[in-house]
């Protein structure tokens, strides 16, 4: 078998003739693959993810050479890095910074495809495959977080791996087996150690990598919601797309900067943020005797964690009174009878497991199962959004009310999470639980309601 | 050269019947390698366990009582967690007498974390011996360690009662370890094994007598 015939010259022509799958990628994701022209400033988020990802990996290589996993020497030696490594204090706020910033990133990132429908098909895999970043990226940060050792990682692993506990028959075991200890302990500390530098990193790059390829499949979607390839040119290239090197390489370098801008800010200026991206009680040992006043997860956690605590004794009639309506919107929309069978049934189990004394689950499993379904619905958007048009530009207007009182839940959740609860705010977190889950299951009969505007045929894109 | 692939791949393209002793050495195969695959997960699994010494470490502990002042608590590791023996003054025992109806299991019935029988003879005070309290500070909730014993009027969220509050969720127990009502922990402390050698010495992490 011969040498591939190669358009390039020297040894890059060399190579290329030895291995044509190189460059062939190159062309692929990047001087040949077209993306659209009108993108926005939303647009620049995952390029950042990228970036972060990139820093969290060589901040986290680092901190792994002067770090020691043992639950004796653990916080003194991220005391070590902070106060005697050369430059350490620098990689340990970066990676601390760089986890905070992720999640704003990601989650701003996401908030785009919710705008812009990206989610709608044919890029549903793509959205699946960002599901599961999302949720790897939580897992990466648990198991980080109980490194520093610090009273915050302690408890906060100690609450989190008691989840478990509620679920019936295994829950005990199960949080055992996690554990590898009756308490968080040194066997703990190990084995977060290990997920958290190996296995984890390993499926984020694998899943950041399919996230991609589904992506450049599909192609990019845009500001407008308009499929580019449907307007092709002479050549088969979309009339409104350009190649995403060096158009979109260098457009991304310059939003660069301003990332750089903001988390510069915070690395040299605030790294801990008032104790929102470092928390406070994190600087004592953990002492598995004594319970801070006060526990909270981290703040990209928050929002979840109060619909966790949110779901009380209290709320079991208000969650069934819900379940019951929902069964009851599904079955008339439903036409065929074993569908329609088929929802009564899980309605009704589900509403026996909420109500009926003997049977009834605790409030603590379901507030674990809403918390799951909290974290995972996101996946679902593809199908709930009915939306005959994928971007907010062409939606009702009142769509942007629906998503900002979604915007706006989220948030009041994340704030109730920081702080202690109250009878007053679990109300709080009560109702904006029910606007955050009622954002989603209604999806499928708000999102198509209104009047919707005509899509143009090409990407509305003006010349700077 | 595809088309020369397609060839090689033999009787099952070209249409011609499956040879059975090939299929059945690949089902085989496919079967022992799955059982192989089971047996090297089996300790794999098993290694997350707690390791010999973490089960060794959960063997059981001496305490001497008789050096704790009546009204105080004191805190012993067992298995890694907080173990307390309180002991109970006079008024501390006469607290958990009246209050049934404020507590959510007063009589110790859910089988969350069973309630071993012989600290059940007398179901307010939770004990072998009413004067000294033995139960594992960890809250039923979420793991928390509770604060206290505090006394009547010096914790708000227990009011007019002695008892003891958990800092993660409110959770609040009396001073036999059984939670009050309408809090998010729905079980009592847990009530480790535990026995009398001496009058002075108890041992935790096993009851003998009831094995």
């Amino acid at each position: 078998m011969g040498l591939h015939a190669t358009q390039y010259k020297g040894l890059l022509g060399w190579i290329d003739a030895r291995m044509p799958s190189l460059m062939t990628a190159f062309r692929t994701h990047m001087s040949e693959y077209y993306a659209p022209k009108n993108f926005n400033v939303w647009y620049f988020f995952g390029s950042f993810a990228l970036m972060v990802l990139v820093i969290q990996l060589v901040s986290g290589i680092l901190l792994a050479m002067h770090y020691k996993p043992d639950s004796n020497m653990a916080f003194w030696s991220v005391e070590f890095i902070m106060r005697e490594v050369s430059g350490g204090w620098f990689i340990r706020y970066m990676h601390s910074t760089g986890a905070s910033f992720f999640f704003i990133v990601v989650y701003l990132h996401m908030f785009r495809g919710l705008l812009y429908g990206s989610y709608r098909k044919p890029r549903e895999l793509v959205w699946i495959v960002g599901t599961l970043i999302f949720l790897a990226l939580m897992a990466e940060s648990f198991f980080g977080y109980l490194l520093p050792w610090g009273q915050m990682s302690f408890w906060g692993a100690q609450v989190i791996i008691n989840l478990f506990d509620s679920i019936p028959l295994i829950g005990k075991d199960l949080s055992l087996w996690i554990r590898g200890d009756y308490v968080v302990g040194d066997a703990t500390l190990n084995r977060f150690y290990s997920f958290h530098i190996v296995l984890v990193p390993l499926a984020l790059i694998g899943l950041v990598v399919a996230h991609i390829f589904a992506l450049h499949d599909v192609g990019s979607n845009n500001p407008d919601g308009v499929e580019i390839k449907d307007q092709l040119d002479a050549r088969g290239r979309p009339l409104d797309g350009i190649p995403f090197h060096p158009y979109y390489t260098v457009h991304d370098l310059y939003g660069l900067g301003f990332f750089f801008l903001a988390y510069c800010a915070v690395l040299f200026f605030a790294p801990e943020m008032g104790g929102v991206f470092l928390e406070g009680n994190n600087f004592i040992p953990a002492d598995a005797f004594q319970t801070p006043l006060h526990i909270a997860p981290l703040w990209y956690f928050t929002p979840y964690y109060s619909i966790l605590r949110a779901t009380t004794s209290d709320f079991m009639i208000w969650l069934a009174v819900g379940t019951a309506c929902m069964g009851a919107l599904i079955y008339l929309r439903l036409r065929g009878t074993r569908g329609r069978i088929g929802v009564a049934l899980a309605t009704f189990v589900l509403f026996v497991l909420l109500t009926v004394p003997q049977v009834r689950l605790d409030p603590k499993l379901w507030g674990v199962i809403l918390m799951a379904l909290s974290v995972t619905i996101f996946g679902a958007l593809p199908w709930l959004d009915q939306s005959p048009v994928k971007s907010i530009r062409y939606r009702p207007g009142w769509h942007r009310v629906v998503i900002g009182v979604f915007v706006a839940a989220f948030a009041v959740l994340g704030y109730l999470g920081i702080n202690p609860p109250t009878p007053g705010r679990t109300l709080v977190a009560q109702v904006c639980t029910a606007c955050y889950f009622g954002f989603f299951f209604l999806m499928p009969w708000w999102s198509r309601m209104g009047t919707f505007k005509p899509v143009p045929s090409r990407v509305t894109f003006a010349a700077h | 050269m595809t088309a020369s692939l397609q060839t090689a791949e033999g009787p099952a393209e070209s249409g011609a019947p499956l040879d059975p002793e090939r299929r059945a050495a690949v089902v085989t195969a496919c079967l022992v390698g799955g059982v192989g695959c089971i047996g090297v997960a089996v300790p794999i699994v098993e290694s997350f366990g707690p390791s010999e010494r973490e089960k060794a470490a959960g063997g059981p502990v001496e305490v001497d009582i008789s050096s704790i002042p009546v009204g105080q608590l004191k805190v012993i590791e067992w298995q890694g967690k907080p173990v307390w023996v309180l002991h109970r003054s006079p008024a501390m025992i006469e607290s958990l007498k009246n209050h049934d109806a404020l507590l959510a299991d007063p009589a110790s019935k859910r089988t969350a974390y069973p309630t071993p029988d012989y600290v059940l003879k007398d179901p307010t005070t939770r004990s072998i011996k009413p004067e000294f309290f033995v139960a594992v500070g960890i809250c039923t909730h979420l793991g928390c360690s509770p604060g206290g014993p505090f006394a009547p009027g010096e914790n708000p969220q227990l009011g007019d009662q002695w008892g003891f509050f958990c800092p993660c969720h409110g959770s609040t127990f009396d001073l036999a370890g059984r939670v009050f009502q309408n809090k998010p922990a729905g079980d009592n402390l847990p009530i480790p094994p535990y026995e009398y050698v001496t009058d002075a010495l108890v041992v935790i992490g096993e009851h003998k007598k009831s094995a």
